[in-house]
């Protein structure tokens, strides 16, 4: 081997290496340091502060810590999975189409038998009069548009089923709002730094959220569910709160309520219970929806400072709408309706144009996480929880103070078995697996991998795969000195027989390892990654890395070394 | 030079048919216990609820019960199991298990219920603490630090001085804190906190706002239905299409037959140590999964290890003993494949003792999964390659010889006829 193939060979190992030590101890940035602390931006540091990044053994600790993100597992948080019950879309578009060809084909005269959706998706209209089918047919597939296919069910019958396709634009529609959402809602109540992403298989619309350091989930995940849908109705005559439903509809209809434009709603018990105060006469169609929200906050009240009230403002368009409304009826009653419930309803004295307050029986916590998720806006539809994990900051830390001591004896062991048995060359093997290492580490942070608890088990693991290569390797330098060769011939075919089988190992460790990650999500996935990229950093030290030693050992003996340490 | 197989010489093909009988029949009688007493899956795949508690001292096993069953939570089918630590300070760690009481997610209760009942039980009937102790007090080894500043803001120890909300919460923080980092998640008593950097004056106020509860929940998993069958079919699922792509790769990179003999190895390994699982009735978590997955690639190094040196022999020596040469193969990599397999097994013994509980059931399928892999790239791997070329090689011999022997006759003739010539 010529020397100047000895100094390229030094000369790339030192850079590799040079580049993973900065990339594991380089300092934090601006945005990682705490207010206050010196940072790279801002203040100039001094040549001491910056010196101070490299000798201060707290300071080392903390860039450290900083390039390496550490898992919920060891830090501490919670991992929630969710499902966006997207079949809750469909009904609703199935029961507003259904209400819209009804509509539709009584405005057009046409005489009806019935309207009826028996299925999600699905939409039957019967007619009495065959002789209009053709008319109602236009009719009907002008209003539902190409979503809906139809097929003929006899002479009179015509019947509407949702594409497939349709129903996912729906679903997924709905998926990515509800995301959006929840995003919006978490990242309001002051998270560090949340995972939000799809989950699961295509179609599934599972959400994955991770929200490391919370340490209340209860309140987050109430703060996800909640619906807070926000409707500004007006009430049908007198707010008489009535004891049935029937009866509130009955009364409703004789002060001169129209009959299919009103709804009875349960009136919010004010003392919060679960029983409802009665109900009241609305009428259906909203004068504001969230939508026009522009705005909500909760206040102390002025009565009351225990007690908080939510206090909104409207967007523009809600705002003209709104007060062209009240305008038009001062003196009539006006009712706050929160999630189908009734919470207020006051007499409007007055043209009010953008802001109103809902009143109730909100503390500081339920009034504050009512107006977040007023703000957010409304979830298309219901969120169930399929998976719920919490692990407390404390035993995240047991749990890595345990993977640093087993990572420790393990690395100890195998040293020593190595110096032991292989002498010098066992050196060569251990600088390797140092190498190693710190190229894995440089590696999870340059990938900005998540390091969990397998993947510490991971790494300890790989401490003793690593030096297999090595042991391949050596064992079959002996052999071929057994065999009679002279040391520079017998390491040159060692490393030479050894390389193939080398990286087939290597790649069929991957492919499982590449199926793992696959599989796996969070912790799992963090001792995939972990795993591949200590094989790879594995694949470059033992077979690059430490050839490298041997030639440099070799060469300085001279070009008639006869005898070896292995 | 050291060494602990010099130029070993065993007969592992002579005694190959000893030696799948035995393997056999382990992996029967791990068979046979996977239908009879089945395995013991934990939340992750069947779903349910797992709590770890820590208590401040060893926990009364039946009291607990009884305070479970008072808050409606059926005593029988509960798990309670106290953690056990091989090294480092005792704890009184608790794992509370619960098998899965809703039919399915949307359930009213919602899939925490059961998490929820058990938190209200250590609660309501178990905590020591008399009632009155902490009747409108907030619990500060069970509690958020917004509840924390929540209970300091409703008392209002400070009056309502301007920047009293700040100071609450910076103190709800640092109660937290000194409790999650400096006292393991539990803190002993109230009169502890001031002796963290707090002014020792206000200790009579931290009294009255809150109370050190008796336990602490260190970790709470609760997996729907819907999840733990998902992940199941999942784990099942890559772990078939994780052997096939090693079968692919060893089929390209040898031959096919070659890897089914790698294939029919690994599932071995993975057979025989699930039977250990099965037999003692370990709990199989998500973590297991992946060392089973770890296995596979691991149980396969060795038996490539070994094809790679008897298809390196085939290129130099003679076809004809196969057997012989794959004898040899295996015992000149034996002490390679005894070294490595021995320190990948020191690492994971060091995770087995040192790891902590949490890595358990990860550390015993691998300290199985090492040794039984090991085993099965010598005596597994190799005599089924061995079995199938014998069948082809045997068929090609033999129509071979068949082709020889018509061809020495023709020769045999022509030679006759030649010398007749002559």
């Amino acid at each position: 081997m010529r020397k100047s193939n000895l100094r390229y060979r030094v000369f790339g190992i030192a850079i590799t290496t040079l580049i993973s030590l900065l990339l594991i101890l380089y300092p934090r940035t601006h945005e990682d340091k705490k207010p206050g602390e010196p940072g790279l931006l801002g203040r100039k540091r001094t040549v001491e502060e910056m010196l101070k990044d490299f000798t201060s053994w707290s300071a080392i600790k903390g860039n450290i810590a900083s390039h390496i993100k550490l898992g919920l597992d060891l830090k501490g948080g919670t991992h929630l999975v969710m499902q966006v019950e997207t079949d809750d879309v469909i009904k609703q578009f199935t029961d507003n189409n259904t209400r819209q060809a009804e509509e539709t084909l009584k405005k057009a005269n046409i005489p009806l038998k019935a309207v009826t959706s028996p299925a999600l998706g699905q939409v039957i209209v019967e007619l009495t009069d065959a002789g209009r089918y053709e008319e109602a047919k236009t009719k009907v597939q002008n209003e539902f548009g190409r979503e809906w296919q139809f097929s003929s069910g006899g002479a009179t019958v015509l019947n509407y089923s949702l594409t497939a396709i349709g129903a996912d634009q729906r679903k997924a529609q709905a998926f990515r709002q509800a995301m959006e959402i929840i995003e919006n809602r978490v990242n309001a109540f002051g998270v560090a730094e949340p995972t939000i992403q799809s989950h699961g298989p295509e179609k599934a619309y599972q959400i994955l959220l991770q929200l490391p350091g919370v340490d209340d989930p209860e309140r987050v995940k109430r703060l996800i569910h909640i619906d807070s849908k926000l409707e500004l109705k007006a009430v049908v005559g007198q707010p008489n709160v009535s004891s049935t439903k029937e009866q509130a509809l009955q009364a409703a209809a004789s002060s001169g309520g129209v009959a299919g434009n009103m709804e009875a709603l349960p009136v919010s018990d004010r003392n919060g219970g679960s029983t409802d105060g009665g109900f009241i006469v609305v009428e259906k169609n909203p004068v504001i929806t969230g939508i026009d929200l522009r705005d909500a906050a909760a206040v102390p009240s002025r009565y009351n400072v225990r007690d908080y009230e939510i206090h909104f403002t409207l967007n523009p368009t809600g705002a003209e709408r709104f007060g062209t409304w009240t305008g038009a009826n001062i003196g009539k009653y006006l009712a706050v309706v929160l999630d189908g419930k009734v919470k207020t309803f006051p007499k409007i004295n007055d043209r009010i144009s953008d802001r109103g307050q809902i009143t109730g029986d909100f503390t500081k916590e339920t009034g504050e996480d009512l107006a977040l998720t007023l703000r957010s806006g409304a979830l298309p539809a219901k969120i169930v929880f399929l998976e719920e994990r919490t692990v407390g900051p404390s035993l995240g830390a047991d749990s890595i103070k345990q993977g640093v001591v087993a990572s420790g004896v393990g690395l100890v062991l195998v040293m020593v078995f190595m110096l032991f048995y292989y002498r010098l060359s066992g050196l060569n093997a251990i600088i390797a697996l140092i190498l190693n290492l710190i190229f894995l580490i440089a590696g999870l942070a340059l990938c900005k991998a998540t390091l969990t608890l397998p993947g510490i088990a991971g790494i300890i693991l790989l401490i003793g795969m690593a030096v297999d290569s090595n042991v391949l390797i050596f064992e079959r330098i002996r052999e071929e000195l057994r065999h009679g060769k002279i040391v520079p011939s017998a390491v040159e075919s060692g490393f030479n027989k050894a390389f193939l089988t080398i990286i087939d190992t290597h790649v069929t460790t991957i492919v499982s390892a590449f199926f793992l990650f696959i599989f796996g999500t969070g912790p799992i996935r963090g001792f995939a990654v972990s795993l591949i990229i200590g094989l790879l950093a594995n694949l470059f030290t033992s077979v690059y890395v430490s050839r490298t030693m041997f030639i440099y050992w070799l060469a300085r003996g001279g070009p008639k070394v006869d005898k070896i340490s292995i | 030079m050291i060494e602990i197989f010099k130029d070993t010489n065993y007969d592992f093909i002579g005694k190959k048919n000893i030696l799948i009988v035995i393997s056999l029949i382990i992996s029967l009688l791990g068979i046979g216990s996977f239908f009879l007493k089945g395995f013991n899956l934990g939340v992750d795949f069947s779903g349910g609820t797992l709590v770890t508690v820590r208590f401040k001292k060893p926990h009364d096993d039946t009291r607990l019960r009884t305070a479970l069953s008072k808050q409606n939570i059926d005593a029988t089918k509960v798990t309670i199991q106290p953690i056990s630590q091989i090294t480092g300070a005792t704890k009184n760690d608790v794992l509370i298990r619960l098998p899965q009481t809703v039919a399915d997610e949307k359930s009213g209760g919602g899939i925490d219920a059961d998490k929820r009942g058990i938190i209200d039980a250590l609660n309501n009937h178990y905590t020591e603490i008399a009632l009155e102790g902490r009747s409108n007090k907030a619990d500060v080894n069970n509690s958020g630090s917004e509840t924390l500043k929540n209970a300091l803001i409703a008392k209002a120890p400070l009056g309502g001085q301007a920047g009293a909300e700040e100071e609450y919460a910076r103190l709800a923080a640092a109660i937290i804190k000194y409790r999650d980092t400096e006292r393991g998640g539990l803190i002993g008593d109230i009169s502890e906190i001031p002796s963290a950097g707090f002014d020792p004056k206000s200790t009579a106020v931290l009294k009255d706002v809150f109370y050190a509860g008796d336990f602490n929940i260190v970790d709470a998993s609760v997996v729907g239905p819907q999840v733990g069958k998902e992940l199941r079919n999942r784990a099942i699922y890559v772990t078939f299409a994780s052997l096939i792509g090693m079968l692919i790769y060893i089929a390209f990179r040898f031959e096919f037959i070659y890897g089914i003999g790698a294939i029919v190895a690994t599932i071995h390994d993975v057979i025989v140590t699930l039977a250990f699982f099965s037999i003692f009735q370990w709990e199989i978590s998500l973590n297991v999964i992946a060392a089973l997955l770890t296995l596979i690639g691991y149980s396969m190094n060795d038996t490539i290890v070994i094809f790679d040196r008897i298809r390196e022999t085939l290129r130099i020596k003679r076809r004809d003993d196969l057997d012989g040469l794959s004898n040899e193969a295996i015992n000149q990599t034996l002490s390679r494949t005894i070294i490595t397999s021995g320190l990948t097994f020191l690492s994971v013994c060091a995770l087995v003792f040192f790891g902590g509980p949490v890595l358990r059931g990860f550390s015993l399928t691998l300290f199985i999964g090492i040794i039984v892999g090991t085993y099965s790239s010598i005596a597994i791997a190799t005599p089924i390659m061995l079995w199938w070329k014998h069948i082809t090689i045997d068929r090609a011999k033999l129509a071979e010889q068949a082709k020889k022997s018509t061809k020495s006759n023709a020769e045999a003739k022509s030679a006759k006829s030649d010398q007749k010539e002559k």
